[in-house]
C-alpha cells in the first residue's frame, strides 16, 4: 500500500482499508489521534489504546500500539485497570457517543470524577452506526433514526458539559472538519496529567445524514465549517455564538491525579503491616 | 508456625496476596465486602493497588485491564454482582486473560437474602456468561481451604490463561476458625508464560500447547486484544473454521487438563454403600452426618468436590459404580444434582437434599433423610 | 466435656461478636479447635445480635450451635429470642435486668453485668468483657489458660482500654465465683 511515513509508523498497514463507510468522519478523527501521538513523540510501546463497541471502537485495530477492543461501554473501566496497574503507560480511550454516554455513561462520569490520567476521545456521530442507525444520547431532539421513526423526543447530552461537570480536568471539542484543532486538543489532552475529554464531532452520512436529509459527506462537513465557532471568539463577542456549535478548549484546570495520589499512599504504607 | 483465628473472607485476601495478587477492583456487596475492605488496607502495604469501582461490571473490567498490564488481579462479589460480572467474565475467557473472581454466595434470586448463605450460583458459574466458554470454579469449605484454594485459583488462572471463579458461600466467607499461614517457600506459585521471541515474531494467540504465551502491555509486544472471534494474530475474523478452532481450543485447554486441578475430598468412602455428595458449607454438615450415620451402622461416606467446574465426571462416575445411592445435598433446589444425576444416574440412584431458606443444611436434616430411608428399609 | 457450644446475645453495639472472637481466638491459642459465627444484617444496628463459638478438642465440622451449653443474654429481647436454643443441661447467664421464665432447665446465673460495667468501669462498653470473664469462670482454667485469655483480650481491644478490659474480665470471674462463695 502506498502510504506516508506517519501511516507506516503508526498504522497496522496490513489491516487497512478500514471498515468505515465512505464519507464517515471517523478516519479523519483517528488520524488526528495519530498525528497528536506523533507530534508528542510518544513511545509506541508505552501507549495503550482502549475502545468499547461501535464504529468508533474499531479504530484501535488499525493502530500499531498496545490495543484493546473491549465490551460495549466499558472501555474506561478496562482503561482504569490498565492505568492504575501500570501508571507509566499512556492510556487513550477511543469511544463513541452511545458507547461513552449511554451504556458507558456511568463509567465516564466516575473516571472523570477520579481524575485518573486517561485521555478520552469521543467520535460523536449522533447515532448508533454499527447496529444500523438507532438514536443515541446525542441525537438532536426531533431528529430521525431507525428507532425514532416519528422524531426523537429524548433530549441530547452535551458531552463536554457532562464530562466537565463530572470532574474532567481537560475538556475540548472539535470536528472532523476542524482537523488541526482536533489534533491540538488531543495533544493538550494527552499532556494533561489527569482525566481529559475531547469530543470529536464526526459525520455519519450513511445513517444520521440520510435519515435527516443532511446531504452527503461534503455537505455535512460544510455544515460544521459554517456552524462552529471557537469558544475564544464567543468569549469576546457572545453574539457570535448564537445558534452555533462551540468548539475549542473549554476547560483546562489540572487537579491531583488519581494514580499519583495512590502512589502517595503506597509510599507511606508499603512494607508496613503483615508484609 | 502458629495457628491464627481468621475469617474466611480474610483468608481469601491472605491467599491472594501469597499468590501474588497486586490489584483488586471491587464494589461493596454483602457477604463479600470484607474481601474488598481488607484488600484496600493490605494492598498498598505490598505495593499493590486497590480501587472501588462504580459497579461490578467496571470491577470485572478493571481487573482484566490490570491483568493485561501484567499484574495478578482479583475481584470479589456476591450473587447480584456476579450477575453483572458475567459480561466481562466472558471477555476474560475469550481474551484468555488470567484473573480470579470470588463469589461469596448468598440467597437469591435478585437481592434475595443478602446476609444468609446459599449455593444457588452453581449453574450460573458454569453458564452465566453467554456462549461456549471454559469454566473453572473451586469451592473451599474451611478457612484454611479458602486460603489454599485462593492460591490455587490464581495458579490455574495463570497457567491456563483463563478466569477462575472461587465459589464460596456465606457460611465459609464469614466463618472464623484457625488457619495456618504458610511460609512463602512452601507455596507453589505459577506465573503466566511470557513470550521469549522477538516482538516482531510474536503471534499473540498462537501456541504449541493451546495456551499462548502472554505479553503484558508495555513490554514491547504491541498486539491487539478483542472480544470478537479472532485469529491467532488477535484480529477479528468471521472465518467459520477459525471460529470453531478458537472456541474448541478455549474450552479444551481447561477440560482436557482437568486432571491438573481435580480437587476433592473422600471421607469414609472405601466401603460406603450410600454417599453424600456435598460441597462448601454444606459439606461440613455432611461430614458430621456421615459420622453419626456410621454410628447407626449405615455404610455412609462423603464425596466432596472442591473443583466444581469442570465437573469431576471420572471420579463421580467411579463412585456411582460402587454404591447404591448418592444424596446430593446443596443449598439450592438441585443444581449440582443435575450434573451428578447425568453422570451417576445410570449406575445408582441419585437423590436430592435441598434447602433454600437461608439456613445451612444441618447434619440432622441429612441424617433424617438418609437414616429415615435406610433404617426403615432395614427394619422392613 | 470435649465440646462447648456457646451462644452470646445482646443488642447490636454491645460487643458480643468481639466477645465471641476473643473466646475463639484464645481457644485456638490454647491448641483447641474453635469456630466462630455470627448473625449479620439489621441486627448489627440495634436489634438482637447473636454470636456463636464452638470450642472442641476434636475437629469441628458443622459450624453452628445446635444446642447451647452456655447461653449469654444481655438484653430482654435477645433472651426472648434465643432462650429456646439452650441445651437442657445448659447454663444460662443473663443480665440482672432481664425477666426470666421460671422453668429454665439447667443452671441460671443472674448477674449485674451492665450495672457493674456502668458502676465500676463507668462505661457500658466493657459489658462484653465482663461477660467473657463470667463464661471463662464457668469453662475453667482446664479449658483455657488464664494468661492466654488475658493476652488475647489485650490483643483484641483498643490499646488504650487494655487495662480497663482486663479488670472487667476479672470482674466477670468474680461475679461467678462470688456466687460460689
Amino acid at each position: 500500500m502506498n502510504c506516508n511515513e506517519t501511516t507506516k509508523n503508526y498504522y497496522r498497514v496490513d489491516k487497512l482499508p478500514h471498515i468505515w463507510c465512505p464519507g464517515c468522519g471517523h478516519g479523519t478523527l483517528m488520524n488526528a489521534v495519530v498525528r497528536a501521538v506523533e507530534k508528542l513523540q510518544l513511545n509506541k510501546d508505552d501507549l495503550v489504546i482502549v475502545s468499547g463497541i461501535g464504529c468508533s471502537s474499531r479504530a484501535p485495530g488499525y493502530l500499531d500500539f498496545n490495543t484493546l477492543h473491549t465490551t460495549h461501554g466499558r472501555a474506561l473501566a478496562f482503561a482504569t485497570g490498565i492505568k492504575l496497574a501500570n501508571p507509566k503507560l499512556h492510556v487513550i480511550v477511543i469511544t463513541g457517543d452511545g458507547d461513552s454516554s449511554a451504556i458507558g455513561g456511568n463509567h465516564l462520569i466516575h473516571a472523570a470524577r477520579r481524575n485518573i490520567d486517561i485521555t478520552t476521545i469521543v467520535f460523536n456521530n449522533n447515532i448508533y452506526g454499527m447496529t444500523g442507525g438507532q438514536y443515541s444520547p446525542t441525537t438532536p431532539y426531533g431528529d430521525f433514526a431507525t428507532t425514532s421513526a416519528y422524531g426523537n423526543i429524548d433530549k441530547p447530552f452535551d458531552l463536554c458539559s457532562l464530562a466537565q461537570g463530572a470532574g474532567s480536568t481537560y475538556v475540548g471539542r472539535a470536528t472532523a472538519y476542524h482537523v488541526t484543532l482536533m489534533q491540538r486538543l488531543i495533544e493538550k489532552a494527552i499532556q494533561n496529567k489527569g482525566f481529559s475529554f475531547v469530543e470529536g464531532l464526526s459525520i455519519c452520512p450513511t445513517y444520521y445524514g440520510r435519515k435527516n436529509k443532511k446531504g452527503d459527506a461534503f455537505e455535512m462537513h460544510s455544515f460544521y465549517k459554517n456552524n462552529c465557532v471557537d469558544i475564544r471568539v464567543v468569549e469576546k463577542t457572545p453574539e457570535k455564538g448564537e445558534n452555533k456549535i462551540l468548539i475549542g478548549e473549554f476547560h483546562n484546570d489540572p487537579k491531583p491525579e488519581y494514580t499519583e495520589s495512590y502512589q502517595v499512599i503506597i509510599d507511606k504504607f508499603q512494607g508496613m503491616g503483615g508484609n | 508456625m502458629a495457628y491464627k483465628l481468621v475469617q474466611g473472607n480474610e483468608a481469601c485476601v491472605e491467599g491472594a496476596l501469597a499468590a501474588g495478587m497486586r490489584f483488586f477492583a471491587g464494589y461493596p456487596i454483602t457477604p463479600s465486602t470484607e474481601i474488598a475492605e481488607i484488600s484496600s488496607q493490605k494492598l498498598p502495604q505490598y505495593g499493590g493497588k486497590f480501587i472501588q469501582m462504580e459497579d461490578e461490571i467496571a470491577s470485572m473490567a478493571a481487573i482484566i485491564g490490570a491483568s493485561l498490564a501484567g499484574v495478578k488481579s482479583m475481584t470479589a462479589t456476591s450473587g447480584p454482582g456476579f450477575s453483572l460480572m458475567q459480561e466481562n467474565l466472558g471477555y476474560a475467557a475469550i481474551t484468555e486473560t488470567p484473573c480470579v473472581l470470588v463469589n461469596v454466595q448468598r440467597g437469591g434470586p435478585s437481592t434475595g437474602l443478602p446476609t444468609l448463605p446459599a449455593q444457588g450460583d452453581i449453574m450460573q458459574a458454569k453458564w452465566g456468561t453467554h456462549g461456549d466458554h471454559p469454566t473453572v470454579a473451586l469451592t473451599p469449605n474451611s478457612v484454611q481451604e479458602v486460603y489454599e484454594y485462593t492460591i490455587k485459583a490464581f495458579n490455574i488462572a495463570e497457567k491456563f490463561r483463563t478466569p477462575v471463579i472461587l465459589l464460596m458461600d456465606e457460611t465459609v466467607g464469614h466463618l472464623r476458625e484457625k488457619m495456618l499461614i504458610k511460609d512463602p517457600s512452601e507455596i507453589e506459585i505459577i506465573n503466566r508464560k511470557k513470550p521469549t521471541c522477538k516482538p516482531e515474531e510474536y503471534i499473540a494467540f498462537k501456541s504449541d500447547d493451546s495456551i499462548p504465551p502472554m505479553a503484558a502491555f508495555g513490554e514491547g509486544y504491541r498486539y491487539h486484544v478483542t472480544g470478537l472471534i479472532h485469529d491467532e494474530t488477535g484480529f477479528p475474523t468471521n472465518n467459520s473454521q477459525i471460529a470453531d478452532n478458537l472456541i474448541r481450543r478455549l474450552v479444551g485447554k481447561v477440560e482436557n487438563n482437568i486432571d491438573d486441578f481435580s480437587y476433592y475430598e473422600e471421607y469414609k468412602l472405601e466401603d460406603a454403600e450410600i454417599v453424600i455428595l456435598a460441597f462448601g458449607g454444606v459439606s461440613r454438615s455432611a461430614k458430621s452426618a456421615v459420622d453419626k450415620l456410621r454410628s447407626k451402622d449405615l455404610k455412609v461416606g462423603l464425596f466432596r468436590p472442591i473443583t466444581m467446574w469442570p465437573f469431576l465426571e471420572k471420579q463421580i462416575s467411579n463412585i456411582a459404580q460402587k454404591v447404591e445411592e448418592i444424596f446430593v445435598a446443596e443449598m439450592n433446589l438441585g443444581q449440582y444434582y443435575l450434573e451428578v444425576d447425568r453422570v451417576a444416574g445410570k449406575y445408582c440412584r441419585v437423590e436430592k437434599i435441598n434447602k433454600v431458606n437461608g439456613e445451612l443444611i444441618t447434619p440432622d436434616e441429612i441424617i433424617s433423610v438418609i437414616g429415615g430411608k435406610y433404617e426403615l428399609q432395614r427394619n422392613n | 466435656m470435649n465440646k462447648f457450644e456457646i451462644q452470646l446475645s445482646g443488642s447490636g453495639g454491645q460487643g458480643v461478636i468481639l466477645a465471641a472472637i476473643i473466646l475463639a481466638d484464645a481457644a485456638i491459642k490454647q491448641g483447641l479447635n474453635a469456630v466462630q459465627t455470627q448473625s449479620y444484617g439489621p441486627e448489627a444496628r440495634g436489634g438482637a445480635s447473636k454470636a456463636e463459638v464452638i470450642i472442641s478438642k476434636e475437629e469441628i465440622y458443622f459450624p453452628k450451635v445446635t444446642k447451647a451449653n452456655i447461653l449469654l443474654a444481655l438484653t430482654q429481647n435477645s433472651y426472648d429470642k434465643y432462650i429456646a436454643n439452650l441445651d437442657k443441661d445448659g447454663i444460662l447467664i443473663v443480665d440482672d435486668h432481664i425477666e426470666t421464665d421460671g422453668d429454665i432447665p439447667g443452671k441460671v446465673y443472674i448477674l449485674p453485668i451492665l450495672n457493674n460495667a456502668n458502676k465500676k468501669f463507668e462505661t457500658r462498653m466493657v459489658a462484653n468483657i465482663i461477660s467473657i470473664g463470667a463464661i471463662y469462670a464457668l469453662l475453667g482454667e482446664k479449658v483455657i489458660n488464664k494468661d492466654i485469655m488475658i493476652n488475647t483480650i489485650a490483643e483484641r481491644v483498643p490499646p488504650v482500654t487494655v487495662e480497663k478490659n482486663i479488670a472487667a474480665f476479672k470482674e466477670g470471674i468474680k461475679l461467678i465465683e462470688g456466687i460460689y462463695d
